[in-house]
C-alpha cells in the first residue's frame, strides 16, 4: 500500500526500466488513414408537431391541454407535446420536454413576440450545454438559468445564451391559440439536446 | 464505442512497424500487465493509479526535478482532448504507456514520452442524457487491460493495447441519473466503483466486478436498510433515497485487505425528513474487498445538512500522529476539519484528532473519544428558516485530493477559506426519479455563496502544509482567488498545484511553500497531475480544462463581486521535463 521513501533504487533518476523490460522495438506511425472521426452522439426522435396540444409533466390522470391560464407569469412550467388524435403524450424521450414561461409581451422581440401565445413562450427544457432540465427562472435578472451549470438564456430573445459555459441558444417552439388552450404551430427551431 | 486508431493499435498489438509520419517514432517495449504486487509497490518510474499508490499519497519518489532546478521545467508535449469542460483526470502511466480520460466518455493512450497517440476510444453518449458533472477522474489499471467508468453509470474494460472493448457492464440506472465520474479501484481481481448522485436521491454503493468477466461480485450500500447495523438512524424508508453517494476513488491496505472510502451527502439537504444520524453518509467505510462487508467506519458529522460530501477517500499512512506511531487514515474533510484517524486490526476506524483547518461556525466543539462533534443549531438550514453557515456548500476543500510526502513529513491541503453560504427556506419536496432531489429553491442554491464577514476576503484559496506529528499546520500560501488544486508532491521537495482561474500551474518548495515555477496552460487546471519517468527522464503531467465545479465556485464568487471573471475552457493533456 504505501510507497516507501526510495525503494529499488538508490535514486529515482536511474529508475526509468521499472520491470523487466523486454527487447524495445521502434514502431513508427502512420498518420494517413488513423483519424476515424468519432462517433456522433444518438438522437432520439423529436416530436413537437403542429397541432399538438401541451401538458404538465407531472400531471397525474387524464391530461388536461393547458390553457394561458394554468401559468402563473414568471413561474416556468415543465410540459410535453399532447397528440389529441391519439391520446398520447409525447414523452417517449426527453428532448421533447419544454419550459413554457408567460412573459410580459411588451419585453419581447418582434420575433420571439409572433411566436408567442397569450404571453407564453415554448422553449426546449433541455440545456443545450450538458442537457439538463432548464427550469428555474431569476425573476431579477429576467433570464432563465440552469441548475448544473449556470448557462443562462434570454427568453425574450429567441433563447439566446447570455452567459455560460452553453454555446447554442435553447431551441424554440412557435405557439397559438386556439380559444384559450396553448397549441404548437411549427417545431423546434433547431435540434434539441446537449453538446455531449 | 471504437476506438480511432485501429490500424495503429493492431500495429502496436502486432508490433510491426510502420510508415514514419509527422507524428514521429513511438519507441515503446511490449506492454507490461500491472500486477497486484505492482500496484502495491509501484516502481518510482510509474503512475499506476489514481493517486499513484494505493495509500492516496500523490506522491512521487522521483527526485531528479528538485526545488533547486524547477525553474528549468519546460513543456515537453501537448496535446488537444477535442473537449470542454473540467478535465480532472490524472495522466496514468505504465511504462511510457499514458492513459488519460475526459469529459464525454473518452480514453486516450499515449506514448508518454513523445505525446504520440495511440488510440482514443469516446462512448456514444445519448443527447438526452443529463451531465450534472461532466467530467471523468481517470482509469485503473489492471492485467492487461484499462478500466475506465462513464457518466451513464457504466463500467468499461479495454485493451490497454489497442483500445478494444474487453466487457461492458451497466453498473447503474442513468435515467435515475445515477452516473459515475471517479477512477476505478482495482485489487486482488476486482474493479471496484461507486455512483455519483447525493442531488438526484441515489442510494449510494460501492459494487465490486470481476476484473476479468465484468460479472458483478458484491454491492455495499452506504445507507443502512432496516436490520441492518446503522439501519435505525433512518426514518422509515429514507434510506432507499438518502445520498451517501461515492464519487471519489477508494484507498487501499494490501496487509488487510480493506478498501477506505469516502462517502456523500445524504439526501434531501434539509433534515426533517430523516432525523437521525443516516449511517453511512458523510463518513469513511473500510470494506472487505472479497466480500464488500463494511468492517469499520468513522462518521466525519451527523445528520448532515451543509451539503458536506465527505467523499475524499481517507489517505494511508504509517506514520507517527501526535506522538504515537499509528496505522493512520488522514482527511480534509469538506467540514473543514483535519481529520485523524487509525486503522484497527478489526477493520475498525478510531478516533485521533481533529483541526480545523478553515473557518467552521456549525461546530461547537469535538468529542475527543468519538470525534463527534456539537452543533450551534441556528447554523443548520431547514424548513422554515434562512441560515447562513460556514464553511460554504463546497467546504473547506471539495474533491481535489491533499497530498503527503514521506520525505518533508508533511500533508498537503488545498483548501478555500472565509466562504460561506446562506440556504432559502427548504422546500417540501419529494422523491422523482431523474429529477433533483434536493429540497430548496433553485435560485437560492446557485445564489448562496457568501463571503465569510461580508466583504471580500483578502485571501480564499490555501495551499496549507501539516506535520501529523504534531497536528500542527506548518505553512500556508495564500491566493486572493479560490484554489481547485488537485496535488501532487514529490521527492524532489516539490508541490504541484493549479487550481486558480488565471489558468497558472505552479510548483512550491514542499518544505516552505514558496512559489518556485509557474507556467500559464490553455485553460484552467483542475486536473490530478502526476509524475513518471522513461529513459531516465523525470516528467511532470496534468490536464488543463476547467469546468464543473470549479467553474460554478467562480459563479459564485462573479455574483459577489459582479464582475465576471470568465476561464476559457477547452481540454489539453501537458507533459513537462527539464530544459536541458
Amino acid at each position: 500500500m504505501n510507497r516507501p521513501a526510495a525503494p529499488h533504487a538508490p535514486c529515482g533518476c536511474c529508475a526509468a526500466d521499472a520491470v523487466d523490460a523486454p527487447r524495445r522495438r521502434v514502431i513508427q506511425i502512420a498518420a494517413v488513414g488513423l483519424a476515424a472521426p468519432l462517433a456522433v452522439a444518438t438522437r432520439p426522435a423529436v416530436a413537437a408537431v403542429s397541432g399538438h396540444r401541451l401538458v404538465e409533466e407531472d400531471a397525474e390522470g387524464t391530461p388536461q391541454p393547458l390553457r394561458v391560464a394554468d401559468l402563473k407569469p414568471g413561474k416556468p412550467m415543465l410540459a410535453y407535446p399532447f397528440d389529441t388524435k391519439t391520446g398520447k403524450r409525447r414523452d417517449e424521450t426527453r428532448l421533447n420536454k419544454l419550459v413554457l414561461v408567460r412573459l410580459p409581451d411588451a419585453e419581447m422581440t418582434p420575433a420571439t413576440r409572433a411566436r408567442a401565445a397569450g404571453g407564453v413562450v415554448a422553449y426546449s427544457a433541455i440545456c443545450t450545454h450538458q442537457a439538463c432540465d432548464v427550469k428555474t427562472w431569476l425573476s431579477k435578472e429576467k433570464v432563465l438559468v440552469c441548475f448544473c451549470h449556470s448557462s443562462k438564456f434570454n427568453l425574450f430573445d429567441d433563447g439566446k445564451v447570455v452567459a455560460g459555459p452553453a454555446s447554442r441558444a435553447l431551441p424554440f417552439v412557435p405557439l397559438k391559440l386556439d380559444g384559450d388552450q396553448l397549441v404548437i404551430d411549427g417545431t423546434f427551431s433547431t435540434e434539441p439536446g446537449g453538446s455531449a | 464505442m471504437k476506438p480511432t486508431r485501429n490500424l495503429l493499435a493492431a500495429a502496436i498489438a502486432l508490433a510491426l512497424p510502420l510508415l514514419a509520419t509527422a507524428q514521429g517514432e513511438v519507441d515503446l517495449a511490449p506492454y507490461v500487465p500491472v500486477t497486484d504486487a505492482r500496484l502495491a509497490n509501484p516502481e518510482p518510474g510509474n503512475w499506476l493509479q489514481y493517486r499513484g499508490n494505493y495509500g492516496g499519497w500523490g506522491y512521487s519518489p522521483l527526485e531528479q526535478i528538485t526545488s533547486k532546478n524547477v525553474g528549468k521545467l519546460r513543456l515537453a508535449w501537448s496535446l488537444s482532448t477535442g473537449q470542454t469542460e473540467g478535465h480532472q483526470a490524472p495522466p496514468i502511466v505504465n511504462n511510457g504507456y499514458m492513459y488519460v480520460t475526459t469529459p464525454g466518455a473518452q480514453v486516450i493512450a499515449l506514448d508518454a514520452a513523445s505525446g504520440i497517440e495511440l488510440w482514443r476510444w469516446k462512448k456514444e453518449l445519448p443527447s438526452d442524457l443529463m451531465q450534472l458533472h461532466p467530467t471523468n477522474r481517470g482509469v485503473a489499471l489492471y492485467g492487461d487491460k484499462v478500466y475506465v467508468a462513464t457518466v451513464d453509470a457504466a463500467l468499461v474494460a479495454l485493451d490497454a493495447k489497442t483500445g478494444k472493448v474487453a466487457w461492458t457492464a451497466q453498473v447503474g440506472d442513468p435515467k435515475a441519473l445515477q452516473y459515475i465520474t471517479l477512477a476505478p479501484l482495482a485489487a486482488r481481481g476486482k474493479i471496484m466503483v461507486g455512483s455519483s448522485g447525493g442531488e438526484t436521491g441515489v442510494r449510494g454503493f460501492v459494487a465490486a466486478y470481476d476484473a476479468a468477466t465484468g460479472k458483478e461480485a458484491w454491492r455495499a450500500y452506504t445507507t443502512a436498510a432496516p436490520g441492518e447495523p446503522g439501519g435505525d438512524t433512518w426514518p422509515g424508508e429514507s434510506y432507499k433515497n438518502g445520498g451517501g453517494s461515492v464519487w471519489i476513488t477508494g484507498t487501499y491496505d494490501p496487509a488487510t485487505n480493506l478498501a477506505y472510502w469516502g462517502t456523500g451527502n445524504p439526501a434531501p439537504w434539509p433534515t426533517e425528513g430523516r432525523k437521525g444520524d443516516n449511517l453511512y453518509t458523510t463518513s469513511a467505510i473500510a470494506l472487505d474487498v472479497d466480500t464488500g462487508k463494511i468492517k469499520g467506519h468513522h462518521q466525519y458529522h451527523h445528520n448532515d445538512a451543509w451539503d458536506w460530501d465527505e467523499v475524499s477517500a481517507p489517505v494511508l499512512i504509517d506514520t507517527e500522529v501526535k506522538g504515537r506511531k499509528v496505522k493512520a487514515a488522514i482527511h480534509a474533510g469538506r467540514n473543514g476539519y483535519l481529520r485523524m484517524l487509525e486503522r484497527q486490526a478489526d477493520g475498525k476506524i478510531g478516533f485521533i484528532d481533529a483541526q480545523p483547518y478553515v473557518y467552521n461556525n456549525v461546530f461547537t466543539a469535538i468529542d475527543k473519544k468519538t470525534g463527534r462533534p456539537s452543533y450551534d443549531d441556528s447554523k443548520r438550514p431547514g424548513m422554515g428558516k434562512a441560515v447562513g453557515f460556514c464553511p460554504s456548500l463546497w467546504g473547506g476543500k471539495d474533491w481535489p485530493p491533499e497530498a503527503w510526502n514521506p520525505k518533508t513529513g508533511l500533508f498537503y491541503i488545498p483548501a478555500n477559506n472565509n466562504l460561506c453560504a446562506e440556504l432559502p427556506e427548504a422546500e417540501p419536496t419529494r422523491y422523482k426519479k431523474g429529477d433533483l432531489y434536493i429540497g430548496y429553491p433553485i435560485e437560492g442554491v446557485l445564489g448562496s455563496l457568501r463571503y465569510k464577514d461580508g466583504k471580500k476576503p483578502s485571501t480564499i484559496g490555501e495551499l496549507q502544509a501539516w506535520d501529523l506529528k504534531t497536528g500542527k499546520q506548518v505553512w500556508t500560501h495564500k491566493f486572493d482567488t479560490h484554489l481547485w488544486a488537485p496535488l501532487l508532491t514529490t521527492a524532489g521537495n516539490l508541490v504541484f498545484a493549479g487550481g486558480t482561474n488565471d489558468r497558472k500551474f505552479r510548483a512550491f518548495d514542499a518544505s516552505t511553500g514558496k512559489v518556485l515555477w509557474e507556467t500559464a496552460t490553455p485553460s484552467g487546471v483542475t486536473g490530478v497531475p502526476t509524475s513518471f519517468q522513461v529513459k531516465g527522464e523525470q516528467y511532470i503531467a496534468v490536464q488543463s480544462g476547467w469546468g464543473v465545479d470549479a467553474q460554478r465556485m467562480q459563479s459564485g464568487i462573479d455574483s459577489l463581486t459582479g464582475k465576471p471573471q470568465p476561464v476559457p475552457q477547452g481540454g489539453t493533456v501537458l507533459v513537462y521535463k527539464l530544459e536541458k
